[in-house]
């Protein structure tokens, strides 16, 4: 390709394709520059302020003064390690069970033809755009009947049914890319269509589950609306309840916040960046591949 | 019975006499059973925990019920429902504006979906055509580009809050260096949806990017350099060969998008959901709200979500149909 634009005379024209004149680099770079600012200067901002000690905040344009404070004051005389502990049990045992029930339905469906596979895969379509307002009244009262208000089994169950859809969605699509040869020499060995999926199938798969663990994950991580009406005692505080009480109606701790949020996004925010490349590949594929 | 793998269709057809309906049922669960029982998990949840929940809230959107007249157990005694069933007289209150102001709020959740799924994706895909060039720093952009997305929504929001703070946000210290004097970024009310938008922007594009940087990589070269020997500008090149080869893709985010979008929680209440004017809310975060505050109505509540899910099914019937039209066009 660069033979055929090479060879013409002008100055503008003789460029090879992807080389640039100068402005338009400066231009490129430019607008890269100045996008990445906005994406980056709210978190750098509150790394900074949580820096600055408790009411450093109140200054936001000082360089001076910094100190960790914040941090030792959220990590001891908070319940802030409590509600970080509670988060990490939701979320894992939301992602476990998640994934493993979204996982054997996401087989069926790629592999098997059976009556109420279509209903099934259209089902786990509309799912996904239930508001969460339809379900959290009923399941207040469903949850409140069983006694499992304020408890961890609660609102495991609850995020089980916000990603149990959107997984099996993923994985359909992703077993779909396994060939079925591979199952059909399963069965030669004699394995059964269970062992055929649990020992060659979800082996192979591994990419497409961590995927879709960390999808769960994340949504569990970072669900707001459920966790504030379920967990009604400070002990059972999710991240996200606890962090409203920093910053609640009477009482305005933005320094402590800022530290809280550092420790939320830092361990969250590196297992993102190991996943992000599959997570959009799946992401898509589920969905355009119908 | 042992035949589940790569099983193709029903039983088989074409037989003289179509056996009894007891013995095709027998038939179809020894073909059938083992996809049933990997499914069965799945249908559990779903009817449990999705199911269950949806016919309990479309039953309480036609009945009366708050929290005065609701069952529930204090201590040992157990208090027996008195709600009623008022058939359609929820839906009446709500569809003809007599109560919560629906219009003006479904008014401003659309305003909302729209601007922040358009900002979404024109950003995301502005930003993707500039990353997908051979240059310097690329995947450092790329990396500080995702950035955003990294960080947990309600984190992202709490921190916007600060720097949105009247009296010592960032923001307004800046506009005092100019000169400016302070904004009250999350008081006024157009100033409210303006900042919520900015929020749930800067958290949405990266998606975006992303999502279209692949379908980039997926368009051939060749069709770019074939249109480029045609003598195409590069606005032809842009119109006649990117955009149609992004249209799966942008299909996909875009549904996700607007459903995402349409039904966002956390940004709206944390932002500004909590305060005394309610103005801003979107109808999610107002159907929350009745659920939650005050004297709970949960029958009120019940009554927004079902609407809520009735538009989305429409948008998203319309607009599939409306995808499938084009590619049938073309």
């Amino acid at each position: 390709m660069s033979a055929m634009s090479s060879g013409t005379t002008g100055p503008v024209k003789s460029r090879v394709r992807g080389e640039r004149s100068r402005g338009v680099s400066v231009a490129l770079h430019t607008a890269l520059v100045v996008a990445s600012l906005v994406s980056v200067f709210p978190v750098l901002f509150v790394v900074f302020v949580s820096l600055r000690g408790r009411d450093g905040w109140q200054e936001p344009t000082k360089f001076v003064g910094f100190e960790l404070s914040n941090y030792t004051h959220i990590l001891k005389n908070t319940e802030f390690l409590t509600w970080f502990g509670n988060s990490v049990i939701i979320a894992l045992g939301a992602t476990v069970l998640g994934v493993l029930v979204a996982a054997t339905a996401g087989y069926a469906v790629s592999r098997m033809r059976f009556p109420g596979h279509r209903p099934l895969m259209w089902t786990f379509l509309v799912v996904q755009m239930f508001p969460m307002a339809v379900l959290i009244v009923p399941l207040y009262n469903i949850l409140g009947r069983l006694e499992l208000l304020d408890s961890y089994t609660g609102l495991i169950l609850t995020y089980c049914s916000i990603s149990v859809p959107f997984c099996a969605w993923m994985l359909k699509g992703y077993f779909d890319t396994i060939p079925a040869e591979i199952d059909e020499a399963g069965r030669v060995d004699g394995l059964s269509p269970f062992g055929t999926f649990w020992r060659l199938i979800l082996p192979l798969a591994r990419p497409g589950l961590a995927v879709t663990g960390f999808y769960s994950f994340i949504t569990a991580w970072g669900e707001v609306a459920f966790a504030t009406q379920f967990m009604s005692s400070e002990k059972h505080y999710t991240l996200a309840v606890g962090l409203q009480t920093f910053v609640g109606q009477q009482k305005a701790e933005w320094g402590l916040m800022t530290a809280a949020a550092v420790l939320i996004t830092v361990p969250a925010g590196l297992v993102f960046f190991l996943a992000q490349k599959h997570l959009v590949a799946g992401l898509t594929a589920g969905g355009t591949k119908g | 019975m042992t035949t589940a793998v790569s099983e193709t269709g029903s039983p088989p057809e074409g037989q003289v006499r179509r056996p009894g309906l007891l013995t095709r049922a027998r038939r179809s669960f020894d073909t059938h059973w083992y996809a049933w029982a990997m499914v069965l998990p799945v249908v559990v949840v779903l009817t449990v925990l999705v199911g269950y929940p949806l016919g309990r809230g479309i039953y309480l959107s036609f009945t009366d019920a708050n929290e005065a007249n609701i069952g529930r157990t204090i201590g040992v005694n157990h208090i027996p429902s008195t709600y009623q069933f008022v058939g359609l007289d929820n839906y009446w209150k709500v569809l003809s504006g007599q109560e919560g102001h629906f219009y003006s709020r479904l008014t401003w959740t659309v305003v909302w979906t729209a601007s922040c799924v358009f900002l979404h994706y024109t950003i995301g895909l502005g930003l993707a055509l500039l990353l997908n060039r051979k240059m310097r720093f690329r995947s450092l952009y790329r990396v500080l580009l995702i950035l955003p997305w990294a960080v947990p929504a309600f984190v992202a929001t709490f921190s916007w809050r600060l720097i949105f703070n009247e009296k010592y946000g960032v923001l307004n210290a800046f506009l005092a260096k100019l000169g400016a004097g302070p904004v009250d970024w999350l008081g006024d009310e157009t100033l409210q949806k303006l900042s919520a938008v900015a929020v749930n922007v800067w958290l949405g594009v990266p998606f975006m990017m992303v999502a279209i940087l692949g379908g980039l990589q997926s368009i051939p070269a060749e069709l770019h350099e074939a249109a480029e020997m045609d003598g195409a500008t590069p606005w032809q090149r842009f119109r006649h060969v990117t955009l149609p080869g992004l249209r799966p893709v942008s299909g996909t985010v875009i549904l996700l998008g607007v459903i995402w979008t349409f039904n966002m929680f956390q940004v709206i209440y944390l932002l500004i959901g909590q305060g005394a004017s309610s103005e801003s809310e979107i109808l999610v975060t107002y159907s929350y709200r009745l659920a939650f505050q005050g004297v709970r109505d949960y029958a009120g509540s019940a009554t927004y979500g079902i609407l809520i899910l009735s538009l989305l099914l429409v948008f998203a019937v319309f607009y599939r149909r409306m995808l499938s039209r084009q590619e049938s066009v073309r």
